[in-house]
């Protein structure tokens, strides 16, 4: 793809010049600071909190602990499990025991060290498989077990089909827990305003969950809290629970204090508290016909939820539901537990339970088709999901274009895999490079599909002068959300984006519109744009009804015309005649996702209402010496319905198949009793500008019907697929399959095994 | 002890002498364009530029910079608003998302394309190895650096001429 050379963005000019203001780069007067302390262990009983000696320091004004909390200790969004600071048990090194809140940030954080804790240690388990047994202490007591959630799909029968099998394969893959790695560590200003309102100002991505979170640590009503969005240096799925909480944290010192506090995050305590994604062990067991069609496929998943739910029956429900990735499989039995244990809880980050099982699944059936015999394109060509294909939920996809072949086609066409797999090297003693090509494809339901209420809104308020003020319940995490509906708005009412400004957007402008999350932002939110210009477009054609006595009139592209199709009114002379007459030119738009099922009990139903196709393919390089691995390509398409924002679609691509190539081959956050052995970039490993090749990217547009502007989600299919392309180009350039993330340390291992 | 950041000179007594540079920019100075994203050096958010090279502010006690000249995203932007090349070219190219690297990214840019005007694209991939940046895969911003390498050397002719 070209250089973009006209991208545009509503907060480029801002973020550029340095002007664009982060939560941390604000200030008020008389605004104190606070730090957390976290526990020194991961599983004790929390006997006293001796804070008298840090209370006597320069500059402490207080510290407060869980019995300060007016409210609910503990929230969370589907289990309310997590305290916001703990008050009896402590289940992880990332809970936070006490706040010290001083006038500056250096006298807090000095007065850390002269808090005294009494603690009694308890066992832990740090093994989810150990946290399984019969005996194993229950993490969450009230839980009653120490399952977090069970999910499962059972489809045909799979003692018959395994019966029918010619041939049955089995792995186990286990892919890696890892940090988000957002660029702006956490961060949270609130302060009580003299109307009683508790204002947040914070780094997250839910404004309405921070809401939900305050709200209930203080013991307010919803409508007693505001949270307003200021720009968020990164989140990818990580700025939810934890970053809410923080938000919560900052609440509750300035509801005790009575003056504005900032809490925020170092690196090391993002680390050390924020939840991670979710490493998981899976066991595959596959049937296989010598005629090339998949029988069966049965599969156990273990999640490791970390101590605390967060949203892991979620991310594991999708695992569930794509448990087979993008193939027919008439015969499936999939069990899917997450899991408590007392490491670091694990949470929602971008690809949301489809990245660990497409790493599995795509290198599970090139070795399929391998003890078949057969090409792995045309195994997969077989077993892809077509027009009209029925899930192995019993989803049958046929509201859309089902556009996974026309992905692998365009991303195999220009990447040239059919020539370029004959230099694969597997292995060869002779060479001392050894080159690999490898690719994925996947499907991907998008939205939040049957594991939530999906709908959102959208608020047009045309001025007397023509200018637009817009918002939507969709959240800016750096995406370009407010770029993609003002284009949109833009384009539904036929004028310049530039009449178009953004409202700064907040929880008590607009109703709680969902989490954004799960690749919804430009679906949802655009679809919610699309139906409020509908409404906002009738109320411009009345008002000039009204003032012109007409009647048969519409709006086309900025203007409004007569029965006869003739222009009576441009776009301004018609918000004049609309104000003249009293008729506001104000929509408030709704779109509501169309209805998904479920069924828990068979794992059966229509779990998203529409789905997107997509394909990576990799080349690399293995030095057989070194065991450096250097990525020489990477191609990806993917179908997104419409493309609103090119560059930054563009970038969607990049940036994800950045981060799923960081994630197949390099990212970990190792453990040391649930502690997180890496504090800070130095010693985790995101990959910098020099660990990339060029990268392409290949729009499909298959306009969505389902979608209201056309376009579906992109954000995490990018992602979700370079890890096993990557697998399977390593395969190609050793020889050699491998099964655990992160790749890089594995290759290396069997390099250095080899040589001995 | 003399600084002088974005042309405005400030006169501290030696008990600045130990402060961090990008707490003293951030925090007395009100120049939030420096961010903080590891506060070790690593990820260079805090980028600045001191006598023309692209430094970690977070790394650097403000007798580091004494007598020297300090430029933060801040004061590359013209006085009359306007943007300069380099910045132009990273909206241009679609080079922002978050924005939390962005004065960073513009900086070391600015500071290689001082030295390296023409650079191949594998300079300047190079050149922001010492960046990170989470959301874009860097390749935008690799475009960046070369559009605003052309318009910058079509500016220096159109000078010279």
């Amino acid at each position: 793809m070209k250089a973009f050379t006209d991208a545009w963005r509503n907060d480029a000019v801002a973020k550029v010049s340095g002007k664009a203001k982060y939560t941390d780069d604000y200030i008020l007067p008389g605004m104190l600071h606070a730090v957390p302390l976290h526990a020194p262990v991961a599983s004790a009983r929390l006997i006293s909190i001796d804070f008298s000696e840090a209370l006597k320091l320069k500059g402490v004004a207080a510290v407060y602990t869980a019995k300060d909390i007016p409210g609910n200790i503990k929230f969370g969004q589907i289990i309310r499990d997590y305290p916001t600071l703990v008050n009896r048990r402590i289940r992880s090194t990332g809970d936070v025991l006490a706040l010290v809140v001083a006038e500056t940030r250096e006298q807090a954080l000095a007065a850390l060290t002269f808090i005294k804790l009494e603690l009694e240690e308890l066992p832990a388990i740090f093994d989810p498989e150990a946290a399984l047994l019969q005996d194993a202490p229950l993490i969450n007591p009230g839980h009653g077990s120490n399952v977090c959630n069970y999910h499962c799909v059972r489809t045909g029968n799979i003692e018959s089909g395994e019966k029918e099998a010619d041939l049955i394969i089995e792995q186990e893959f286990n892919t890696s827990r890892i940090e988000h790695a957002y660029l702006e560590p956490e961060s949270a200003l609130c302060q009580l305003r003299p109307d009683g309102v508790m204002e947040v100002l914070g780094s997250m991505q839910h404004p309405f969950s921070t809401r939900r979170f305050v709200a209930s640590t203080l013991g307010i009503k919803l409508s007693d809290v505001e949270v307003k969005t200021v720009p968020m240096g990164g989140g990818f799925g990580g700025k939810d629970d934890t970053a809410a909480l923080v938000c919560a944290r900052a609440a509750l010192c300035a509801y005790l204090s009575g003056k504005p506090v900032k809490l925020t995050y170092s690196r090391e305590m993002s680390i050390r508290e924020s939840y991670k994604r979710h490493p998981y062990k899976m066991q595959y067991r596959m049937g296989l016909q010598n005629d090339g069609h998949i029988v069966s496929v049965k599969v156990r998943m273990v999640a490791d939820s970390g101590a605390y739910c967060s949203v892991t029956p979620w991310v594991t429900w999708r695992s569930t539901v794509q448990c087979c990735g993008c193939y027919e499989v008439p015969n499936v039995h999939c069990d899917v537990y997450g899991v408590y244990t007392n490491n670091v809880f694990t949470g929602a980050f971008r690809g949301f339970g489809s990245p660990q099982v497409n790493f599995a699944i795509e290198q599970l059936i090139e070795m399929a088709a391998q003890k078949l015999g057969m090409d792995e394109s045309d195994f997969r060509r077989i077993n892809m999901v077509k027009q009209g294909s029925t899930t192995i939920t019993g989803q049958i996809l046929s509201t859309h274009t089902v556009s996974l072949k026309q992905a692998m086609d365009a991303v195999l066409t220009e990447i040239d895999y059919e020539n370029k797999k004959h230099n694969c090297s597997f292995g060869d003693p002779a060479k001392d490079e050894w080159y690999g090509i490898g690719y994925a494809i996947s499907y991907r339901g998008m939205s939040l599909g049957a594991e939530g209420t999906d709908f959102n809104s959208a608020i047009i308020n045309i001025q007397p002068d023509g200018s637009v003020l817009l918002e939507t319940g969709i959240h800016e995490n750096g995406q370009g959300s407010e770029s993609a509906m003002i284009l949109i708005a833009a384009e539904e009412l036929g004028i310049p984006k530039d009449l178009i400004r953004y409202r700064f957007p907040s929880t008590s402008n607009i109703p709680d519109g969902g989490t954004t999350v799960a690749s919804r932002g430009t679906l949802l939110g655009g679809g919610a744009t699309v139906n409020a210009a509908k409404i906002v477009r009738e109320r411009i054609v009345e008002g000039v009804q009204a003032a012109m006595q007409l009647s048969g009139c519409s709006y086309d592209s900025g203007k409004v015309l007569n029965a006869e199709g003739q222009e009576v009114a441009d776009y301004f002379s018609a918000i004049r005649m609309c104000y003249a007459n009293q008729i506001y030119p104000y929509a408030f738009g709704v779109f509501q996702a169309p209805r998904v099922s479920w069924d828990e009990h068979s794992g059966h139903g229509n779990a998203y209402f529409t789905w997107v196709y997509g394909c990576q393919a990799v080349e690399l390089k293995v030095n057989q010496k070194t065991g450096q691995i250097t990525l020489l390509n990477i191609v990806a398409a993917h179908d997104l319905g419409r493309a609103i924002n090119p560059a930054m679609l563009a970038g969607q691509f990049y940036g994800g198949m950045a981060m799923g190539a960081g994630y197949g081959l390099y990212e970990q956050v190792p453990l040391s009793e649930g502690t997180p052995k890496v504090s800070n970039y130095h010693n985790y490993r995101v990959l910098r500008s020099t660990d990339l090749p060029d990268l392409t990217a290949i729009f499909l547009e298959n306009r969505d019907p389902n979608s209201p502007s056309g376009a579906k989600g992109i954000g995490e299919p990018t992602l979700e697929i370079t890890a096993p392309a990557i697998a399977n180009a390593l395969y190609r350039a050793t020889g050699k399959r491998f099964f655990d993330q992160p790749l890089a340390p594995q290759v290396q291992e069997y390099l250095r095994r080899e040589k001995l | 002890m003399k600084i002088v950041v974005n042309g405005s000179v400030y006169e501290l007594d030696s008990q600045h002498c130990d402060m961090k540079l990008s707490t003293w920019l951030r925090e007395d100075l009100g120049l939030t364009g420096t961010k903080l994203g590891c506060d070790i050096g690593v990820c260079g958010s805090c980028t600045v530029l001191v006598d023309n090279k692209a430094v970690r502010s977070c790394k650097l006690k403000l007798k580091d910079v004494a007598e020297k000249q300090v430029i933060t995203i801040e004061g590359l932007t013209p006085p009359d608003g306007t943007l300069h090349p380099v910045q132009q070219a990273f909206v241009d190219a679609g080079a922002i998302q978050c924005g939390f690297c962005t004065p960073g990214m513009v900086l070391s840019a600015f500071a290689f394309l001082l030295e390296n005007p023409n650079p191949s694209r594998n300079e300047a991939r190079n050149a922001i190895k010492g960046n990170i940046c989470r959301c874009t895969g860097y390749q935008q911003i690799i475009d960046a650096i070369l559009q605003a390498a052309r318009i910058m050397r079509a500016e220096n002719q159109s000078q010279t001429k």
